[in-house]
């Protein structure tokens, strides 16, 4: 009896063990995921009980919609306009930190500080600062006698206040990403490349960068994962309500999440429509991840 | 570069980390038309209680701040539960599909489930959970970041002789959880539990598309309606988002160290 007990326990205890999360993730994860294809092939509509098959109708419908090119146009140039200084003022941040310092955990608070702040007071705080008329920004600008710009009515100059929210928020979650790699890399190259006369900017290109590649990777794919989904920073950023929906009164700073929020969520619930939106980014962001792994790769046989 | 010059970079780069935050405060001590002054205001003024008064009586901001408590303690409690109950099983136990289970939760941890949440909103409705905090809570009681952050942890810092010494006592494997996995894995447990509050505090869009009432609403979403409206109305706005930001910035205060320590070990791993 003992026997079979114990080994009842020890072989039913893992499964029991995973079950919790196997079974959670699969019903509210994993199969809304899956689901999102099936759904996208239908005309399906929260207003109706009827689903008609409708093929690949949502997908040639969707890429017929100047809105939807608008808001990957959008996407893409938020993306590029916070991923790029994003990654390398975190690199240099990381380098700095990476160094014998006082005070050396006041200055990763810090650099944290902004991540623990949510989404949407990042984009409270910040609209105030990028408000037209009374803007802190546009005041400064002002009194160095260049003029105010009216951030949320252009596409580019919107885009840079959006942006600029990302940047802040991840750059110091990603230097410590950063730093934490970097110190795995031997102390002895900096030595000697000191004793070389190797400037600090030197190591860096020469030393670091190469050592940290697989995390420059690693944190690349995930903010490029983020920056496809934005959708806290365009809505609120144009105040909530019908014009944070659309991006704005000109569509201006609309992306791709709240196009799908849009078709899904608001107009007449759309939920075909919606869906396929919804793959179509997925697409994207497989793409983004392949593409990233393909650079990966080379870079590791070129080595 | 010399240490000077080292030292002064990074303190401008703490100012501009805590600028915002800090400008945040001086809106909120205003009086709104105070905002329009040229210059604008850069100290804190003496209109703080009456903007607080304000948040409260424009939005349920006490049950939106108690229904974020509620969601954020429940899902930490539970990722925090399961994760670890999970960790210690890919860690340290024999088991059939390990291997396959354990390549499942790694490779849906980058999977962007925000994609999902047309077929999650139907779900959730059918369950008839719509506008109710079931909806967002139980969605989020388990993720597969937890799961690999723990196991990740438990498999270098439980020792296999604790666990054999255990069962030679005749342990069955749920004594050996109790007593001996969860002492060991108190401090991933913190960092995890941290990173998932905090994660849980924060997110916006799955509330917002599936809390309609008031008295439902999470902070976030309540915050962003007072962001709403047609008049912009700042120093309403930043009351707010001060009030939500200040429970997190006084846990960061006290445990930011081991958050950062916890971040740091994740990424080298991962």
């Amino acid at each position: 009896m003992r026997t079979w007990l114990y080994k009842a326990d020890t072989q039913l205890s893992p499964y029991v063990y995973i079950s919790p999360f196997f079974i959670l993730f699969a019903v509210f994860g994993l199969f809304p995921l899956g689901y999102t294809a099936w759904v996208s092939l239908h005309d399906w509509s929260l207003l109706s009980d009827e689903h008609s098959f409708v093929g690949l109708g949502n997908y040639s419908e969707l890429l017929a919609d100047p809105y939807f090119w608008n808001a990957l146009r959008n996407t893409l140039s938020i993306l590029a306009l916070s991923t790029i200084p994003q990654l390398i003022l975190a690199l240099i941040l990381a380098h700095l930190v990476n160094r014998p310092l006082r005070a050396k955990t006041l200055w990763r608070l810090g650099m944290l500080l902004p991540n623990v702040t949510s989404v949407v007071a990042v984009v409270v705080i910040f609209s105030q600062l990028f408000g037209r008329d009374f803007g802190l920004i546009n005041w400064l600008l002002e009194s160095f006698g260049l003029g105010r710009i009216d951030w949320q009515a252009g596409v580019a100059s919107s885009h840079v206040a959006i942006a600029a929210m990302i940047t802040w928020r991840w750059t110091g979650y990603n230097a410590l990403i950063f730093l934490a790699a970097m110190q795995a890399v031997p102390k002895e190259l900096y030595e000697s490349a000191t004793l070389d006369g190797a400037t600090a900017g030197q190591q860096l290109r020469k030393i670091t960068i190469p050592s940290i590649r697989p995390t420059i990777i690693f944190v690349v794919i995930v903010s490029t994962i983020y920056g496809l989904q934005v959708f806290a920073e365009p809505q609120l950023f144009a105040g909530g309500g019908p014009n944070g929906i659309i991006g704005g009164p000109d569509r201006q700073f609309q992306t791709l999440t709240l196009y799908m929020y849009e078709h899904g969520f608001n107009r007449g619930f759309e939920f075909g429509y919606a869906s396929a939106t919804a793959w179509v980014m997925f697409g994207l962001i497989v793409l983004a991840a392949a593409v990233n792994y393909l650079i990966t790769r080379r870079i590791r046989s070129s080595r | 570069m010399t240490r000077r010059l080292v030292y002064l970079t990074l303190t401008g780069v703490l100012m501009l980390t805590a600028f915002p935050l800090y400008f945040s405060v001086v809106v909120a001590s205003q009086d709104n038309s105070a905002l329009s002054q040229v210059p604008p205001p850069v100290l804190p003024g003496a209109n703080l209680i009456e903007n607080i008064k304000r948040v409260f009586e424009t939005v349920p901001f006490d049950q939106a701040l108690l229904n974020s408590v509620i969601v954020s303690g429940v899902n930490t409690a539970s990722v925090v539960l399961f994760s670890t109950l999970a960790g210690f099983a890919f860690a340290k136990l024999k088991f059939k599909g390990r291997t396959a289970l354990l390549l499942t939760v790694v490779g849906t941890m980058m999977v962007p489930m925000q994609l999902g949440i047309i077929p999650l909103f139907m779900l959730v409705t059918k369950l008839e959970w719509h506008d109710t905090l079931l909806a967002v809570t139980v969605p989020a009681l388990v993720n597969a970041f937890g799961v690999f952050f723990m196991t990740q942890y438990l498999s270098e810092a439980l020792p296999t002789e604790l666990l054999e010494a255990g069962r030679i006592d005749g342990a069955a494997t749920h004594r050996l959880f109790w007593h001996v996995v969860l002492p060991v894995a108190r401090p991933a447990a913190a960092v995890l539990g941290m990173l998932t509050f905090l994660n849980v505090w924060n997110d916006y869009l799955w509330p917002l598309v599936v809390l309609a009432s008031p008295e439902n609403q999470t902070v976030q979403v309540a915050l962003s309606q007072l962001r709403a409206g047609y008049v912009q109305d700042y120093s309403l706005a930043l009351t707010g988002t001060m009030l939500a930001t200040l429970p997190l910035l006084l846990v960061f205060g006290l445990l930011g160290k081991q958050l950062i320590g916890g971040i740091m070990q994740g990424a080298v791993k991962g």
